[in-house]
């Protein structure tokens, strides 16, 4: 038998479906992978236990006949959702020890489809990083190294403990939220699967808040088709979350297989972004041509603001954190520092427990909406924003879905980016666009640079379009055949 | 425009972010950096545009029914408080 930590959840739903193993075997031989591979730091949180007991839970189910749309499979979910009774730190020294007494609506959803959780994956802290590197329990090892040398890289963020899991097959697949690209960017660093949907298809609730009018929850995946499946079964309207959408939810996997013939795919010129490495812009081309080989027509599209929309991020993004980390007062939940009065407690308190990117962000946020600055910050970036959300829209009036790169290079080494505070915003260039128009995007390993680090193609859609996404993904998927795998070796 | 130590100060008064006097210079000149580069979207002429606070804008918010969907969970609630007493947060003296 196939080692059961290389199946792709598809594979292995039928392996269980057959008898071929056990839920607990499976999840058994994932247990001994993150111990094995614990030099990645890619758990802020193992739960072997209350895996093992999912898995034997679920081995009861399935021979009684009642399996759900996940049953018995080992699952890693980022340490941003709530879990109840299992402690959630948002990589935070401010949360360390927080044990919620409820559970996000996503990972309730996959609790109730049957999962097996493994445990909580690392990211930068409260997801707010491209690197896992700001992290309060240490950066993550990406999994892959570079063939000219042996340094540690980083696996992209702020999912790259779940990127990192993934791809070292420390689970079958892990949960990820993406704000600006923080699905989409660690996937292509990773060589996996990273797919964010249209902004209100999962519910927020229970996710710690970064910047709510962009944060999503999405599937981190080693195939376009076991993100269909993981990504079916985190959806769905939720009344405890006022964006939530009641749109109808299709079947996923439905559209796998089908072919692309007459598609339009849009190639937005304004993504040669400078700087972005010339084997990236060469894997375009290639994907391009992948997608004109199944018979689909590439079609030239102007995005004329795309270069706006990372400082536009870079205002709504902060300003919405800074609003939203307000809560963390030391009063109710999490860190408390000493201090000689109230507002010295919540002074002391917030120095202590944030780190220094969120801190950062938290004070350009502030600054952006203070007084005499929000007009020429904030609403000016709103304002940006909607013009880059009008552009896709007359764009998908013409073309079915647009491809672009999912990042402008690949992993970088740890340290690398840390003295360039720009260069290190700039992870999400190609990424962020589609964040701020609320549009779904998925990143699909397609290639290896001549270094020998898996680089991702980007597609979006329009909004609530996850069908012609998935479509489409599925035969880049194909044309790519990307079978390489990392080392392991750490 | 670029942020000064004294800005600095205010808006991490703001912000309830003690900042050691010894960060604030790095700190400026990190904001300044970040400042001076969104500043590039003074060359987007937004005339007339509407600023965009969600891609949920075009729908109707929702009304639930004015029922109670929760309680009866005090313990659970106060359960990671840094400090309580008798079933209440217990925080630092406010009133002196």
């Amino acid at each position: 038998m196939a080692n059961l930590t290389d199946l792709t959840i598809a594979e292995a739903q039928a392996g269980l479906a057959k008898g071929d193993f056990s839920s607990k075997e499976i999840t058994e031989a994932h247990i001994t992978a993150i111990e094995v591979a614990r030099d990645l730091n890619a758990f802020v949180t193992e739960t072997p236990e209350r895996a093992l007991a999912d898995a034997e839970a679920s081995d009861k189910r399935r021979a009684a006949g009642n399996v759900g749309a996940l049953d018995g499979l080992p699952i890693a979910i980022k340490d941003l959702f709530c879990t109840k009774g299992v402690k959630s730190t948002a990589s935070s020294h401010m949360l360390d020890g927080f044990v919620p007494p409820y559970e996000s609506t996503v990972t309730s959803k996959m609790v109730e489809a049957g999962m097996v959780m493994l445990g909580k994956t690392n990211l930068d802290e409260f997801a707010m990083g491209s690197s896992n590197e700001t992290s309060y329990f240490g950066p993550v090892v990406n999994p892959w190294k570079r063939n000219s040398d042996d340094q540690p890289l980083v696996p992209g963020g702020s999912s790259g403990g779940s990127a990192a899991a993934v791809a070292a097959r420390l689970c079958l697949a892990a949960t990820g939220t993406d704000t600006g690209g923080s699905i989409r960017q660690p996937a292509s660093f990773c060589g996996i699967v990273g797919m964010k949907p249209t902004y209100g298809r999962c519910s927020r609730w229970g996710i710690v808040a970064f910047a709510s009018s962009l944060d999503q929850a999405g599937p981190m995946t080693r195939t376009v088709r076991d993100s269909a499946i993981l990504l079916q079964s985190m959806v769905g309207f939720d009344p405890k979350d006022t964006t939530s959408s009641e749109m109808p939810v299709p079947d996923f996997q439905a559209v796998l297989g089908q072919d692309i013939k007459g598609l339009k795919i849009g190639i937005p010129s304004e993504y040669r972004v400078e700087g972005t490495d010339p084997e990236i812009l060469a894997l375009w081309d290639q994907g391009i041509k992948w997608l004109e080989d199944a018979g689909a027509e590439a079609v030239e599209v102007s995005l004329p603001r795309t270069k706006y929309a990372l400082p536009a991020y870079y205002i709504i993004a902060p300003a919405e954190a800074s609003s939203n980390l307000a809560r963390y007062d030391g009063m109710r939940y999490g860190l408390r520092a000493d201090g000689d009065s109230l507002a010295e407690v919540y002074e002391n308190t917030r120095a202590e427990g944030f780190g220094a990117e969120v801190r950062r962000r938290i004070l350009m946020g502030t600054y952006v909406l203070s007084a005499g600055y929000y007009d020429a910050y904030y609403i000016k970036a709103q304002k940006v924003r909607k013009l880059i959300a009008d552009e896709f829209s007359s764009a998908f009036e013409t073309v079915d879905a647009i491809l672009t790169p999912a990042v402008p290079s690949a992993a970088f080494a740890h340290g690398e980016k840390s003295d360039d505070l720009l260069g290190m915003y700039l992870n999400d260039v190609m990424t962020v666009p589609a964040s701020l128009a609320g549009l779904p995007g998925i990143s699909v390993p397609a290639g290896l640079s001549s270094d020998g680090l898996p680089l991702g193609l980007q597609l979006i859609t329009k909004a609530f379009d996850e069908e012609t996404l998935f479509r489409v993904a599925d035969i880049l998927e194909q044309s790519a055949g990307f079978t390489a795998r990392p080392g392991q070796k750490v | 425009m670029s942020v000064d130590k004294s800005t600095v100060a205010r808006i991490a008064q703001l912000a309830r972010i003690k900042v050691p006097e010894e960060d604030l210079d790095a700190l400026a000149d990190e904001l300044s950096k970040i400042v001076g580069w969104v500043e590039q979207l003074d060359e987007v002429d937004t005339e007339g545009v509407a600023p965009m606070a969600s891609t949920a804008e075009g729908t109707v918010l929702r009304q639930r029914e004015d029922v109670v969907t929760d309680g009866d969970c005090r313990d659970d609630v106060l359960a990671n408080a840094p400090e309580t007493a008798k079933g209440y947060f217990v925080v630092p003296k406010v009133i002196e």
